[in-house]
């Protein structure tokens, strides 16, 4: 019996040194290999970032993805200062940035890796049916008139006076620039004395809590608390409610692109982490963190 | 004798001396530490900004102008009059609450109060100096906005009385604790005195006690409007956030010290938004420092009577 126990013991030691020997060979041979990538920006993407990084450890042990937020002018400038490999942002890099990044022997090149509904959110009492741009934009807009829910012919219960409670961004999020530009158009600018919030989480939970007001953010924020409008993007058009399938068929009129930027065009392990990204698994997983895949993946309960 | 001296400390070069040396650097070296720091913050701060006031600076704009719109396409403005008034208007409002009330706390503390009820009081208003900023911006952000909201019957409850109310009880304990040691710092012989003349209690510390500590007590009422000024969580959580001039305490407004904040984290470094910035700074920077000097010289003055 002991000298079984005996060789039994000697055995799996036995065997465990050769594992772990054989195992050590095999981590310090991925070490060597390993590739590190470098992905950073906007807030908006960062948790899809994040989720694509931990997903692609299965499909490809050799690389590694880190993740870091900050914003999209963050990931641009750390692109143009070539410290990454991947800029995530929620906006087009503006001319005078590409300028910048060519001076530093950087071409940037563009990838759309999904869309994002911007959703117009108001208190979930407020009886409103649909909105136009040319609303939207009287609201919002520098000279517009409308201040109050009685000029657009409703009654908001528990707000004051029929006051609108304009809720917005802070100026350099890529939110308030595409908000901007789609509804206030090329040279329009914002109404001074909007609510700045910092983040798309507070916009709506801000509206959650005031009978008044009125708000836009990312449609992965909506929840039960709040009502979504339908956006009709002119008098006679169809008003559309913010929906992921709405926002990939682009029957939405305010959806975004969201992008990935790259030093020059992708090649070796980026070019197979963005083509990843674009295919079925990786959309899936864009799709799952409630924004618009560049593709409707093939997926039974999508509608 | 000198002989004697010299071969003595010879003599002396053993650890103890040694010893001594290296803790009379290490403490020269962390008493000017402060000094070091403050002017290399400062140099920091003026170096990132001064592009902007020398290039792109407009100083009739900047501080006339209430339009803050750095990041525009077309035409990018950087009026700070709006962000100054919200500044302003808070620390006011602020400080009409919490100068009554931190000096009555003091004057309890410091004249009525006796043993437990004394120490206790002391220790609850130290506790409220301890609540993070954070924490007292949630208050604001989650607790008073709805009742602001169901209480006065206005649209939005993130306002100039929210951020002040919140504001006010973040300063009540620096100056209720700094008001307190210069009601201590009188000294007894006065209150007898007084009493012995045939003064009441009220008669001692109205017209006796706090002319004595006058000082003190304006220094503790520069310290925490100091401390309102630099305030950025709880108000960018609690005053709405809005580039306004406000016009009354139930206007959202926006601090200069929130606009940092919000702002800096996703400007390109070294462009104008940036520069732009960091000039709120420098003027942030040189008003407290104002503040905090003028309280400090305050204070000396009661030292040297």
């Amino acid at each position: 019996m002991r000298n079984i126990a005996l060789a039994t013991a000697m055995a799996v030691s036995l065997s465990l040194v050769a594992c772990g020997g054989g195992g050590g060979d095999d981590a310090d041979g991925g070490r060597a290999q390993r590739t590190l990538l470098q992905n950073k920006g906007s807030d908006t993407l960062v948790n899809v970032a994040q989720a694509w990084a931990e997903a692609y450890r299965e499909v490809d042990p050799s690389v590694a993805v880190a993740v870091t937020g900050g914003g999209s002018g963050t990931g641009i400038s750390a692109l143009i200062n070539g410290t990454v490999d991947l800029a995530n942002t929620s906006r087009s890099m503006k001319d005078k940035e590409i300028e910048k990044a060519r001076q530093n022997g950087i071409e940037p090149v563009e990838h759309i890796v999904g869309y994002d509904a911007l959703a117009v959110y108001v208190h979930k009492d407020n009886p409103i049916e649909s909105i136009t741009f040319a609303q939207l934009a009287a609201i919002y807009g520098e000279g517009g008139t409308t201040k109050t829910w009685d000029q657009l012919g409703i009654t908001v219960p528990g707000a004051k006076d029929g006051k609108i409670v304009r809720v917005s961004r802070q100026n350099n999020s890529g939110t308030y620039a595409y908000f901007k530009k789609a509804v206030l158009r090329k040279d329009g600018e914002y109404k001074l004395g909007s609510l700045d919030m910092h983040g798309s989480k507070d916009v709506v939970d801000l509206v959650m809590k005031t009978p008044g007001a009125i708000g836009y953010s990312g449609l992965a924020y909506a929840t039960h608390e709040v009502k979504l409008v339908p956006v009709a993007r002119d008098d006679g058009a169809p008003a559309v409610m913010p929906t992921v399938a709405t926002a990939i068929d682009r029957s939405y009129p305010i959806a975004r692109p969201l992008f990935m930027y790259t030093r020059g065009q992708p090649e070796g392990a980026v070019a197979t982490y963005l083509d990843w990204i674009l295919s079925n698994d990786g959309q899936t997983i864009i799709l799952d963190k409630g924004y618009a895949p560049v593709r409707a993946p093939v997926r039974d309960d999508l509608r | 004798m000198s002989t004697v001296i010299d071969s003595g400390d010879a003599d002396r070069l053993d650890a103890a001396w040694w010893i001594d040396r290296i803790v009379k650097v290490l403490v020269f070296a962390g008493g000017i530490s402060a000094i070091v720091f403050i002017l290399g913050i400062f140099a920091f701060v003026t170096k990132e900004g001064f592009g902007f006031v020398l290039k792109d600076m407009d100083v009739v704009e900047f501080f006339t102008s209430p339009n803050w719109r750095p990041t525009s396409d077309t035409k990018p403005t950087h009026g700070i009059l709006a962000l100054l008034a919200g500044t302003a208007s808070i620390t006011g409002f602020a400080m009409l609450i919490s100068v009554p009330f931190s000096l009555g706390a003091a004057i309890y503390i410091g004249e009525f109060a006796t043993g437990k009820t004394r120490e206790t009081l002391k220790v609850l208003v130290e506790m409220l100096a301890a609540i993070p900023s954070v924490v007292w911006g949630f208050i604001g952000l989650s607790i008073m906005n709805p009742l602001i909201i169901d209480l006065f019957d206005v649209p939005v409850g993130l306002c100039m009385l929210n951020a002040g109310l919140i504001l006010g009880l973040m300063a009540a304990p620096i100056m209720t604790t700094i008001a307190e040691d210069a009601l201590k710092a009188v000294p007894d012989g006065y209150r007898e005195a007084a009493e012995a003349m045939g003064a009441t209690r009220w008669q001692v510390i109205w017209k006796v006690v706090i002319p004595a500590a006058k000082n003190g007590l304006v220094a503790a009422v520069l310290l925490g409007v100091g401390r309102g000024f630099g305030e950025t969580m709880a108000v960018l959580m609690a005053s709405g956030h809005s580039i306004n001039m406000p016009e009354g305490v139930f206007d959202p407004v926006r601090a200069l010290t929130a606009t940092i904040a919000a702002e800096l984290g996703e400007t390109v470094a070294g462009d104008t938004h940036y520069q732009a910035l960091f000039t709120l700074g420098i003027l942030l920077f040189a008003v407290t420092f104002v503040i905090n000097l003028t309280a400090d010289l305050v204070v000396r003055g009661i030292r040297k009577k």
